[in-house]
Order: C-alpha cells, then sequence, then structure tokens
C-alpha cells in the first residue's frame, strides 16, 4: 500500500531524509517512532502530497506522490501533528466542508457524518461550535474529518500529543476500532507503550535514517536485547545487588522499593544456574522472574547505538 | 438550492460563513458607512452653510464637486480597506495551521486561491453597494450622469481587485499574515502616492527642459503622462474629466488639437490587468510548499526525459 524507494529531502545543508526505503502492506498498522527532528514528520508529510522530496520515490496505492498528487489525496487520509480548526464552524459544518472538499454529495454526507461523529464519540456535540471543543476532542473531529472520504490509508502525526490519559485511551480506542475496518494506518508517537498496544510493525527512524524496520519481536530477536530480571529477596537485598553485580552475564543492577532489576545476557540454562547460586549463598528468593520487554526498550537500545539493522 | 451547490465551491461557502459571522464584519460595514456619510454631510455643511456667508444654493455644479470628493474618498477607503481584507486570507490559514488539512483535500490550488479572493472583493462590493445610498445625495442636486456613476464603480471594483490579488499574493509568498500586511500596503502605497510624486517630479523636469528650447521645436506630447496612467487617481480623474489625459501628457499649452496618446484609466486598466493576473498565477503556482522547484522539475523532466502523466494540481 506504501512503498517508499531511497527517499531523500534536504534542506540547504541538511538532510532531514537519507535514503529511506520502507514498504508497508495493506491493512498494516504501521508505528512511526524516532526522536523529535528524525524524520517522521517530513515523511509523512511527503506522503500526504505537502512536500516533494529531494530525489526517491514515494508511492500511496501505486500512485507516485509527485507525478499524481490528486489520485494520492484521493487515498490518505493525513492529520498532522499540529493543526487547527475553524472555530466560527459548528461541528457537522466542519465535517460538511471537508467532506464537500472531497466532492462528496451533500445527501451521502448528511448520512455519513452522523456515523463519523458516532465514531468518534462526538454525536452530542453535533450543533455545537468547534471552539467550544476540548482538545481532546477537536483531536477526535479531526479524525473524523480525515475518515469523510473513505480513505485506504491514514497518516496520523502524533495523534495523541498533548491529550491527557483519558482523551489518549479514547483515542487508542478509536485507532483500534479503525483498525479493525482494515484500513493501512501510519501512525507516529513519543508515547510508545501506546503505540505498542496496536501496530503490526514498526519502523524506528533517526538523524534521517531508517535504523530498524519490522515486527517489534523481530527487532527485539535481531538485537538480541537484554533480559531483565525482576528478584526480590527476603532481606540483604544491597549484599545480593554487589554479589550479583560480579556475575559474568550481569551487565547492570539496579534496586529500587520493588526488587533488584538485573539486566542480563545469558540464555534460559544460564538464568536457571543464577537462580540456583542465589539459593546456594543462602538468600531467601520472593519471586524471580523475567521482566517484559517493551517498545520503549527496544527503541532505547536501537536508538543509543546509532546503528542500522 | 442547486445553482448555489453548482457555483459555490466548499471554500468559497466556508469563507462566506466564517467572514458574515463575525461581529467584525458588521462593523466594519457600519464604521465605512459611517466615514463615508459623514464625509459627505461635511461637504454639504461647507457649501451651503460656510460659503458665501450661507447663501450659497447647492445646485448641479456642488453635486458634481460632491461626488468627485466622494469618489476620491472612496477610493482612499478602498485603499485602506482591501489590504487588510486580503492580505491574511492564506497566511491565516497558514498561522491557524488549517493549511494543510486543506491542501490535501481535492481543492484544486486555482480554487483556492481565486475562492478567497472572490468571497474578499465579495464582501468589498457589499460595502461600496452598501455606500450608495450616500451617492444618491447628489442626484439631488444632478450634475452627474448614471453612466458616469456606474463607470465609477466598475473602476472601484477594478482597484479591489488589483489590490486584492496583491494582497493574496503576499499572503501566499510571506507565512507571517503582519508581514504580508505591511507589504501589500506598502506596494498600495507605491501605486497610490509614488506614482503621482514620480509624475510631477519626472513633469517639472521634463517641461524645464522643453522651455529651454527654441519655439516650435520638441514634442507636444510627453512620455511623462504615461506614469500618471499607474495612479489609481489620475486614472479616476480621467473617467470624470476625459480631456484630463490630454493635459496629463501634454507639455505646451495651446496645443489642445491633439489627442493624448491613450486615456490614463485605459493605461491603468490594461497595465493593471497583467500586474492582477500574474499576482492571481503566481499565488496559484506558490501556494502548495516546494510549487516552485517541482514546476522547474516538471520542465526539466519534460525537457530530458519527455515524459507525461504529470496530474496537474
Amino acid at each position: 500500500m506504501i512503498d517508499i524507494q531511497h527517499l531523500s529531502k534536504r534542506y540547504g545543508n541538511f538532510d532531514a531524509l537519507k535514503d529511506i526505503n520502507l514498504f508497508i502492506p495493506e491493512g498494516t498498522v504501521f508505528g512511526f517512532v524516532g526522536p523529535n527532528g528524525a524524520g517522521k514528520s517530513t515523511t509523512m508529510s511527503i506522503l500526504a502530497t505537502l512536500m516533494l522530496p529531494t530525489s526517491g520515490v514515494a508511492k500511496v496505492d501505486g500512485f507516485d506522490v509527485t507525478q499524481h498528487p490528486k489520485e494520492v489525496r484521493k487515498r490518505i487520509g493525513y492529520m498532522p501533528d499540529f493543526f487547527g480548526v475553524y472555530d466560527q464552524l459548528k461541528t457537522t459544518e466542519y465535517l460538511h466542508f471537508y467532506g464537500a472538499s472531497y466532492n462528496i454529495p451533500r445527501a451521502e454526507r448528511d448520512q455519513l457524518i452522523p456515523q463519523l461523529l458516532e465514531l468518534v464519540n462526538l454525536s452530542d456535540k453535533s450543533d455545537v461550535y468547534v471552539d467550544g471543543l476540548s482538545r481532546g476532542m477537536k483531536q477526535r473531529l479531526c479524525l473524523a474529518r480525515c475518515l469523510i472520504h473513505d480513505p485506504k490509508v491514514l497518516i496520523l502525526d502524533e495523534p495523541a500529543s498533548g491529550l491527557d490519559p483519558r482523551a489518549r485511551i479514547e483515542m487508542r480506542e478509536i485507532l483500534k476500532e479503525l483498525k479493525q475496518m482494515g484500513k493501512t494506518i501510519i501512525i507516529s508517537s513519543h508515547i510508545l507503550p501506546e503505540l505498542a498496544e496496536m501496530v503490526d510493525e514498526i519502523g524506528v527512524i533517526e538523524h534521517g535514517q531508517m535504523v530498524a524496520q519490522g515486527r517489534v519481536a523481530d527487532i527485539q530477536a535481531r538485537l538480541r536485547v537484554k533480559k531483565v530480571l525482576h528478584i526480590r529477596v527476603l532481606e540483604r537485598e544491597d549484599e545480593l545487588s554487589a554479589r550479583l553485580q560480579d556475575e559474568p552475564l550481569v551487565s547492570a543492577v539496579l534496586s529500587d522499593n520493588t526488587g533488584i532489576h538485573v539486566h542480563f545476557g545469558g540464555g534460559d540454562l544460564e538464568q536457571v544456574q543464577l537462580l540456583q547460586k542465589m539459593i546456594a549463598w543462602g538468600y531467601g528468593v520472593v519471586s524471580f522472574h523475567e521482566a517484559q520487554t517493551n517498545l520503549e526498550d527496544v527503541f532505547l537500545e536501537i536508538t543509543k547505538g546509532g546503528a542500522v539493522i | 438550492m442547486n445553482w448555489s451547490r453548482k457555483w459555490i465551491n466548499p471554500v468559497l461557502d466556508k469563507e462566506f460563513r466564517l467572514r458574515m459571522r463575525t461581529p467584525r464584519s458588521a462593523i466594519s460595514l457600519l464604521a465605512y458607512i459611517l466615514v463615508l456619510g459623514l464625509i459627505a454631510l461635511g461637504f454639504i455643511y461647507v457649501t451651503l452653510y460656510l460659503g458665501n456667508n450661507g447663501n450659497q444654493p447647492f445646485n448641479s455644479s456642488a453635486g458634481r464637486m460632491m461626488f468627485y470628493v466622494l469618489s476620491f474618498a472612496q477610493l482612499v477607503l478602498i485603499a485602506f480597506m482591501a489590504p487588510a481584507l486580503t492580505a491574511g486570507v492564506i497566511s491565516g490559514e497558514r498561522e491557524k495551521q488549517t493549511l494543510s488539512m486543506l491542501l490535501t483535500t481535492q481543492q484544486s490550488s486555482a480554487t483556492i486561491i481565486l475562492s478567497k479572493l472572490f468571497s474578499s472583493l465579495s464582501f468589498m462590493t457589499l460595502i461600496i453597494v452598501a455606500t450608495m445610498p450616500i451617492y444618491s445625495i447628489v442626484f439631488l442636486y444632478g450634475g452627474i450622469s448614471l453612466k458616469q456613476m456606474i463607470f465609477i464603480f466598475l473602476f472601484y471594483l477594478f482597484v479591489m481587485l488589483l489590490l486584492g490579488a496583491l494582497g493574496v499574493l503576499f499572503s501566499t509568498l510571506f507565512k507571517r499574515t503582519m508581514i504580508s500586511v505591511i507589504v501589500t500596503y506598502g506596494v498600495g502605497l507605491c501605486i497610490f502616492l509614488m506614482t503621482g510624486l514620480i509624475y510631477l517630479f519626472a513633469m517639472s523636469i521634463v517641461q524645464r527642459h522643453q522651455y529651454a528650447l527654441q519655439p516650435g521645436t520638441g514634442t507636444t506630447y510627453s512620455w511623462v503622462g504615461y506614469i500618471l496612467g499607474l495612479n489609481p487617481a489620475g486614472a479616476l480623474i480621467s473617467l470624470f474629466e476625459p480631456s484630463f489625459s490630454k493635459s496629463a501628457f501634454l507639455l505646451r499649452n495651446g496645443n489642445l488639437n491633439s489627442d493624448a496618446p491613450i486615456q490614463l484609466w485605459q493605461e491603468f486598466l490594461l497595465v493593471y490587468t497583467v500586474v492582477i493576473i500574474a499576482a492571481i498565477w503566481i499565488s496559484i503556482r506558490r501556494i502548495r510548499p516546494d510549487a516552485g522547484r517541482k514546476f522547474k522539475k516538471r520542465g526539466t523532466q519534460a525537457l530530458s526525459m519527455d515524459t507525461g502523466g504529470n496530474d496537474p494540481s
């Protein structure tokens, strides 16, 4: 559905994107991860036909964004990271305006808009001026706007930025619904846990380069992200921490009020041997388990080294 | 209504709604009519009560003079109003962060630019039409034909289109509305004031040179008159008095048989029609980021590869 080949974007002497290659199949939810200024928004702007690449090709549903921008615009719903609304329009008028801008006939819009408002939980705000909506409601309204022409692809740049936890959860639920509807979604976010729940694949971008791409589990396996073992003992926690630091497969030991967190480089067998050793040392082990590595760990692991994998 | 759906595109519809929903529009309209009405009443007061110890009758020549005064006042008000209404139409969308979403819809660049310009011009036209009752005072005393009045109003429309097109152009080129407004007013000032001053300066130099020549030598008409044709006030006077064009070009007294090379208002229309078309064309080309480079790229591709299939956006 989205095919990017050797995409580069240069502003003067600054390379915003360097030879990006990316393929996102139809129906995939793709999480775009990277620090500020890494090139996420630039890539999304190019896909949204708002910017031309310096070199390379970007295609949406087979249409080149530079050669056939109108065809691309029919197929995408774009939500920028920062956006405004026309405050003097009512919610339904706002959606009617965008619907008409996508050449959707009035009769069709009259049926479509209540459904969209229901999808984004704004049915009770249909006759309210956009000015009177909260930030979260405006974000949801903007998402409804993206969907008005039933696009195949949704390009969502930081859709949950600036939202409170409740609004963020509501947004996440809507995105899950869209995923079930079979939309191809490319979504960027700083808040990695919220992405982890819904994405099929991630792409990690840093300094304009794609440093990792694929399923989260595959990337974890490729990176051999170190396990984090969570240990809790009855007593002498500080003494155990010091002893664990001398172990050959342990790279770091952190203690807090929940217990000891050990960054462990060994496999299952070495893990069993470590537990046996602690028992043999005479510590009363209350719990010993492997903490779940998440998207945040993967991101930190990738971006600290700067290596392309 | 089917006709309205056919002729009023979504951008225009939205612009009309947004413009007429704010109290600012009604206040602007009221203030404008109030200013022009005060000028008209002031003129009547000065002419009837202060002139000739209050015994001056308000005759057709006074009516004509009042029409001239109102027309110039209206021209000055248009010069102030048009940039304020148009110089923020695109940069305002950019500042409100709504432009990127508008550009990803199916509306073409031309539709967006022309709709923005048309909606601003519509509001200005509404204001101008609303001043017609003030002008009707002139008809109580005579001295002005309906045809003259229609020409003057068409001339206003053209001046509004000129300043509006320039406002939209600078609004497209500059990211900040403040800068766009300042530049539009600056260019407006050049058109309204600088052209007149340059004409007077150039005319004095050329006339001094002519008087230094032997009688019977030298030309009757000078190119200097073309400068005044670029000035809206000059063009407006030539609409009132067609002989004004002749005197604008004339260097020597006593050669009034020859006609002026061109009427000042005709030159004004010709030159600024080109400016309006250029301003609108550049705005359409430049509204989308990188559009200039895209144009070059297309040109290069066409030359080097002779490939088609470009989708005009």
